[in-house]
């Protein structure tokens, strides 16, 4: 699986918040992004505030499936490199790291599975819809 | 059963590779322990009160005789703990002293290794290889197609289903396929692997439900409608724990082909609105009970966007059904050789033969074939437990006497679903020589029981001395079938793995002072057709010693033997009796059990 989710530092991730955020929308994870108005927003950033709690997922599913999302969908927060990959699948495009994370580790995670059994936000055919 | 593809082996292959590099960057002091945590979960691997746990995923119960074997050697060569861990787990449980039997024995913990043990989500587990050699246990397991692959975690766990699934006589409609076809949806799900907290699935396609559907998170029937068109019958919100609670049914018919972007729904809405603050109320069986309509109404409503907005991507074709279904046509059996059940010649042991077709035996769909279940409910094990050379022979006989294939059932035994009647002679012999013919199915020695406190980290109180007992003082084959058909269920905390809400009698281990009790409860169901619509026992009184229980459990069997009355040419069974007369009789004779000194 191709690692195209963009990493972030945490101090680009603050030197972007201090250039100002108009264009941005940071949503709660017990917000329901279908409500959301996504008027002139060019990036949602989605939180994990500890990295078991799993709703940013189905936010950014909803995000980029339901309403048709094509801006930035960016993971802050307790971001692993465990989970990058579920990540990538359920929408997100970018991801600020905790800082104590070894990028080396990530790539492999990416390298590991061709394919998946499901479908997901980017892959929306399930593996028995492809082409073998 | 179904075939892995070569997709099916690589991925596996990958899961096991991704534990290794885990385990690896863990050991390395790369992954701390509490972010290895949930991932080494969601692999099957606990860290239980003495040592790791593994918990190997058997898809809906179908396991194969090859995969049997190396279950065998995985016991023998990895659940073996070092001799000073176990001499220091073995003091420990000693310490906590035997329960004693009314004949002057004691039912003791009886701490051993190298075994594996059915589970009630017909699981199978290990409870002492070292976390070290756990990646070389999982690569060991994908090369018979086998993994743990979501038996823990808050994640879509195994899929259960009806261990006599494709061979019952009242099935409606095989679910086998679509057991394959959920787990494979559910696998790696990006979305569903960190839930509120598990969630546990049930597939029932038969007249009588024998998967305890209504006490799982998701319960799907298998059922036809007036046009003669196969779906689901949707159930939600059941469970456990220390808040029993019975399904709901939110679908009457929901069409076969769109059961994965209904679960989806399902599982959704339950991510975003599910309780994270507290551990006790995080169940979807929370949700259900405390939004009630709005929660059904608001699933309907994201089913629709899945259909009408995404597309309804996971809608099953035909082609898919058909490929997955063509892995589940019955096996070709060779030739009968004779046509006629042949007693054993010894008149001596005819008797015990006849007891176990009775007890052991099951209808077939077909007429020529058998369903029959090894029992694994034993004085000197415990319930559930197969050694290694047990494993092994199991294995056997499921080569010899089932076209290979067995079925870990709900009620932690092995089944055998592809017998013919001319074998059942050869089959009993050889099962009784390895000791797993005790004609107990369905009796009062065929109890559920969780490891307990011998082996969890969440128990308040030991299992297994306490089946032990019971076991110990049901010895008498006569006796036990004039008690009859009977659940007894034993959980050593709240946690109810050993499922005692849904037992007749049901048995909890509670923590006072540090020191070990049992609730007991009368009337549980699981949904069976002997056990009627599911429901959870009532408790009897306040908690009973150790010591006490094995006397009370026999007050209640007593109170049932003076109460019954006959149902045509049988007594009424002790639920059919309960339910007559009422829980009071019961409790009181329970009470009167309580030794003096409790009571003065």
């Amino acid at each position: 699986m191709q690692f195209s989710l963009q990493l972030i530092s945490a101090a680009d991730h603050e030197a972007q918040a201090a250039a100002g955020t108009a264009n941005v929308l940071v949503l709660a994870n017990d917000a329901d992004p279908r409500e959301a108005s996504l008027e002139g927003i060019t990036r949602i950033d989605l939180v994990f505030p500890k990295f078991t709690d799993g709703r940013a997922y189905s936010q950014a599913f909803l995000l980029r499936r339901r309403r048709g999302f094509t801006g930035e969908i960016r993971a802050t927060g307790d971001v692993l490199i465990d989970q990058l990959v579920q990540m990538q699948r359920t929408g997100f495009s970018s991801a600020v790291l905790r800082a104590d994370q070894n990028i080396e580790f990530a790539q492999r995670q990416f390298d590991r599975y061709g394919r998946y059994y499901q479908g997901d936000a980017v892959t929306v055919d399930p593996l028995f819809k492809q082409a073998a | 059963m179904y075939q892995y593809t070569e997709f099916d082996r690589q991925f596996v292959r990958a899961r096991a590779a991704q534990h290794r590099d885990q385990l690896e960057r863990n050991l390395a002091g790369t992954l701390s322990d509490d972010e290895f945590r949930p991932l080494r979960l969601q692999n099957g691997w606990y860290i239980q009160r003495y040592a790791p746990m593994l918990r190997i995923a058997v898809p809906y119960g179908e396991i194969a005789s090859r995969q049997l074997r190396v279950l065998a050697t995985i016991a023998r060569e990895y659940d073996q703990p070092s001799d000073a861990l176990f001499a220091e787990a073995r003091a420990k449980q000693d310490a906590l002293g035997p329960v004693p039997l009314k004949d002057g024995s004691f039912a003791h913990s009886r701490l051993t290794v190298g075994y594996g043990h059915f589970t009630t989500r017909q699981n199978v587990q290990f409870n002492w290889i070292p976390l070290p050699k756990s990646a070389d246990v999982m690569d060991l397991l994908a090369s018979v197609d086998m993994h743990g692959i979501q038996t823990s975690g808050n994640c879509i766990r195994n899929i259960t289903t009806d261990e006599l699934a494709g061979v019952a006589p009242d099935e409606i409609v095989d679910p086998r396929p679509y057991c394959e076809i959920i787990r494979q949806w559910s696998t790696l799900h990006p979305e569903f692997a960190f839930l509120p907290r598990k969630f546990k699935i049930a597939v029932s396609g038969a007249k009588e439900d024998r998967a305890a559907t209504f006490w799982h998170d998701v319960g799907l029937h298998l059922v036809k409608n007036d046009a003669g068109e196969v779906g689901f019958r949707v159930l939600v919100g059941g469970g456990m724990g220390r808040t029993p609670v019975i399904a709901t049914v939110i679908r009457e018919f929901l069409p076969w082909n769109q059961v994965m972007n209904y679960i989806e729904a399902i599982v959704r809405v339950y991510n975003r609105w599910g309780r994270r603050d507290n551990l006790y109320k995080a169940r979807i069986k929370i949700l259900v009970k405390a939004e009630g309509q709005r929660y059904i109404d608001e699933v309907e409503a994201e089913y629709k966007a899945i259909v009408e907005i995404d597309g309804a991507p996971h809608t099953i074709p035909q082609a898919e059904f058909d490929r997955v279904a063509a892995c589940f046509v019955d096996p070709q059996l060779p030739a009968a050789t004779t046509t006629a059940t042949a007693l054993p010649a010894d008149t001596d042991t005819a008797p015990a033969y006849q007891r176990w077709l009775q007890q052991n035996v099951a209808a077939h769909k077909n007429p020529g074939l058998r369903a029959v279940t090894l029992s694994f409910k034993r004085v000197g094990q415990a319930p559930g437990d197969a050694t290694g050379e047990q494993l092994d022979i199991a294995a056997d006989l499921v080569e010899r006497f089932s076209a290979g294939e067995a079925r870990v059932t709900h009620d932690q035994n092995l089944l055998l679903p592809w017998v013919r009647v001319e074998d059942l002679p050869a089959l009993w012999e050889a099962a009784r020589k390895a000791g797993l013919a005790t004609a107990n199915i369905g009796l009062l020695t065929d109890m559920i029981a969780c490891p307990g406190g011998d082996f969890c980290a969440l128990a308040n109180a030991r299992s297994l001395p306490i089946a032990e007992a019971i076991t110990a003082r049901y010895q008498d084959l006569d006796e036990l079938h004039d008690i009859g058909e009977i659940d007894l269920h034993i959980s050593g905390c709240i946690n109810s793995c050993g499922h005692h809400h849904s037992g007749h009698i049901g048995i909890l281990g509670v923590d006072k002072d540090g020191k070990e009790w049992y609730q007991v409860t009368l009337g549980g169901s699981d949904g069976s057709e002997l056990s009627g619509d599911s429901q959870a026992g009532k408790v009897v009184g306040p908690s009973f010693s150790a010591a006490e229980v094995p006397d009370v459990i026999e007050a209640v069997l007593e109170t049932y033997r003076r109460e019954r009355q006959s149902a045509g040419d049988k007594y009424e069974t002790f639920i059919q009796t309960l339910r007559r007369v009422g829980i009071e009789p019961f409790k009181a004779a329970a009470n009167a059990a309580r030794f003096a000194k409790e009571v003065a």
